[in-house]
């Protein structure tokens, strides 16, 4: 919060906004990239927190690359432009950093969350001379080994999490849980193998 | 109590509309609103609400449906965007003079062409002199606060006019955030029952409605309409304490944010507001005198109250998300500058048309807006007053 | 303001006027005297009538009262003076003359 000195204004108090957390998605049409960013406005929602969660919409083509972007912070955020100097950026397919500058703005404090099998250090060449941390996940794996299929979001959203610190791990557990069970009330499998999914990706995040 | 929720904007006004439980809804989808009638067709569906879903073929037809229900003597609503209100354009007058009291969703979108599905107000201010009562939100919340206080509004029988809630296409249409959404029973105590004096379904009551007007008339019932828009003032603002009362969230025909003291403001429409302001709290916080004001009513235009809020103040930039080819400035512009005409001791003015097919707006932008005020201020020099914010310029780097 | 419609005329002032111009009965085509459109006038011999009743179905206004099964003298506040009833009377009980100035 920034002092402010001489400002008898009340509209000051109520609304400090510096302590949002911004984060910025990069997905491909159809990827559910834009699940995953509501999906973490929900979760952000139920943990007390102020949220924001929206898509960049133009034409939807399936596999054109898209943004989605969350605002997540303690106090309400009136700012309703897109995000361009994100703490946090999420790549949910990996094949996009060739062809989307991920990065930019990206804060050197923050970090990048990369959908891949490759440690951070072999991913940092191909971020254009990102200097800030890097993080893998291989969520496709973990997904398959999990649910049986690659969805992508779950694990996305574990590793983002972890790694903003956004929501407080087990609030965020108990959340996903009774999130799941609400969603797939008859295919209770479906819960444990989500449930897995994310203690997994909680658990390989790797950080470099 | 309130209901803590996160919406998004569409969801949120459809949530208002199944609290309400209008009689009618007559809507064809258009994007960025078509979810407005997508979640209600499922409340329809699923028997949460008891309203007559008319699916029609077009927006011409939406809107003859609620003017035709409405006359019947029933409450209906309709949501659109962009070239699907533009489809309705000869029914939205018709309503008006008709003096009927439909209630319209309004997501804002460009209005062709080139065709574009992203926000801005090209399509409400289009519209804004067809006779319809026009309520801007700046969030999901006001959105649905706006849609909850236009039937009071409109239906009241001093004004008796249509009303459109506009809310910004995506910008928060789309977008999720915290709302806090009321009880049902308190939106339907609020609302009330429709009750007009005359209506074609009341068989003690025979009733012709829209009928032919000779030049001996026309501009009388013209008068008339006019004269219901002028009652309007006086109802916003009694239907807002009332809301007040109800919910704590204060409403007027604009927002003064940090005008007190402020030597440069900002006038603006809708979401970019908010954007605007977390500039002046960056501003005030290194000293600087700034201000905004948001416009919610832009129909009635509150003329004397916008000069008043305006008369202490050295220079404002009126922003248009919407660009009026007037060649000299954008519809809100217009009307704004109208206003100070009459103040002794006027700001400087400049305009600036902005957001254009969904361009966006950064805190950054409007604290460029102000340092250009501050010049204004310092130098006295107004430059050049049409301006138009965010395109790119040749020989200009970002 | 419920004004009905008996109660409007040109030199209403707006004041008076009707939210959106509606009407509050039925029928009040009746209250217009459209008889000022005349040019030339139908004239009823009753000497002559046999009320045979041909000319009430043909007028196209509601310019005959019938009573009884008898018609009436004409109620000129709706004729338009074309002149019908007076071609299909089959016994001359109709004449039609030129408005006077």
């Amino acid at each position: 919060m920034k002092e402010i000195e001489n400002q008898p204004n009340d509209n000051l108090k109520e609304n400090q906004e510096k302590d949002v957390i911004e984060i910025r998605w990069h997905g491909r049409g159809g990827q559910g990239a834009k699940t995953a960013c509501l999906l973490l406005a929900d979760v952000a929602f139920s943990s007390g927190k102020q949220v924001q969660g929206f898509p960049e919409y133009g034409p939807e083509r399936m596999g054109a690359p898209i943004t989605a972007y969350n605002r997540i912070s303690e106090s309400k955020c009136s700012v309703h432009s897109n995000i361009y100097n994100p703490d946090y950026v999420v790549v949910v397919d990996e094949t996009l950093l060739s062809t989307v500058d991920v990065t930019q703005g990206l804060k050197e404090t923050g970090a990048v969350i990369i959908n891949s099998d490759k440690k951070p250090h072999e991913l940092r060449p191909l971020l254009k001379g990102y200097k800030g941390k890097i993080y893998s996940i291989d969520a496709r794996r973990i997904s398959e080994e999990t649910l049986g299929k690659n969805f992508p979001n779950t694990p996305m959203l574990a590793a983002t999490v972890k790694v903003s610190n956004v929501i407080e791990r087990e609030k965020f557990l108990a959340d996903m849980e009774s999130s799941f069970r609400h969603k797939f009330a008859s295919k209770p499998h479906v819960v444990e193998g989500n449930m897995k999914a994310i203690y997994k990706s909680l658990e390989e995040v790797c950080a470099g | 109590m309130s209901i803590k929720e996160r919406l998004s904007g569409n969801e949120a006004v459809a949530i208002a509309m199944k609290q309400i439980n209008p009689d009618v809804m007559g809507a064809f989808p258009i994007t960025p609103s078509t979810e407005i009638p997508q979640y209600f067709s499922g409340y329809v569906a699923n028997g949460e609400v008891d309203t007559e879903f008319v699916a029609v073929e077009s927006e011409h037809s939406a809107m003859s449906t609620c003017f035709a229900a409405q006359a019947a003597g029933a409450r209906a609503v309709t949501a659109t965007s962009s070239a699907g209100m533009a489809f309705m354009w000869e029914m939205l007058y018709v309503t008006a003079s008709a003096r009927l009291p439909v209630t319209m969703a309004l997501v804002n979108r460009a209005l062709t062409g080139p065709i574009n599905i992203n926000n801005d107000h090209s399509d409400s201010m289009g519209a804004r002199d067809s006779g319809w009562i026009q309520l801007y939100s700046e969030s999901n919340q006001e959105a649905y606060d706006n849609f909850i206080m236009a039937m009071p509004i409109g239906e009241n029988k001093s004004v008796r006019l249509p009303v459109m809630v506009c809310q910004d296409g995506f910008i928060t249409s789309h977008a999720v955030e915290n709302i806090e959404l009321l009880e049902d029973d308190d939106v339907k105590r609020f609302v009330g029952h429709y009750e007009p004096e005359h209506y074609l379904l009341k068989k003690e009551n025979p009733l012709a409605v829209g009928p032919y007007d000779i030049s001996a008339y026309y501009m009388d019932h013209k008068i008339l309409q006019a004269e219901a828009m002028k009652n309007a003032k006086s109802v916003i603002l009694s239907v807002a304490k009332d809301f007040e009362k109800l919910t704590g969230r204060s409403y007027g025909f604009f927002e003064e944010y940090m005008m007190e003291d402020a030597e440069t403001a900002i006038v603006v429409i809708g979401s970019s507001a908010g954007t605007a302001k977390e500039a002046i709290r960056e501003l005030r916080s290194s000293g600087n005198k700034v201000g905004l004001i948001k416009i919610r009513v832009f129909r009635p235009f509150p003329m004397e109250e916008l000069a008043e809020a305006l008369a202490h103040v050295k220079a404002i930039a009126v922003m248009d998300k919407c660009e009026g080819f007037s060649a000299c400035g954008g519809p809100l512009f217009a009307e704004t500058r109208s206003a100070l005409y009459d103040l002794d001791v006027r700001p400087k003015s400049i305009n600036y048309v902005y957001g254009l097919g969904g361009r966006d707006i950064r805190v950054e932008d409007f604290k460029f807006i102000f340092r250009e005020l501050e010049s204004i201020v310092k130098t006295g020099q107004t430059g050049k007053i049409y301006r138009h914010l965010g395109q790119r310029e040749e020989g200009v780097l970002k | 303001m419920t004004t009905r419609a008996k109660d409007i005329n040109e030199t209403t002032p707006w004041q008076k006027l009707t939210p959106g111009g509606e009407i509050y009965e039925g029928g009040t085509s009746i209250l217009v005297d459209t008889g000022s459109w005349r040019t030339m006038r139908p004239i009823f011999h009753e000497e002559k009538c046999t009320h045979c009743m041909l000319c009430y179905p043909f007028c196209p206004d509601s310019s005959i009262p019938v009573v009884g099964g008898r018609r009436l003298d004409f109620d000129l506040m709706h004729c338009k003076g074309c002149g019908i009833c007076f071609k299909i009377c089959p016994v001359n009980a109709i004449t039609f003359v030129k408005e006077e100035a």
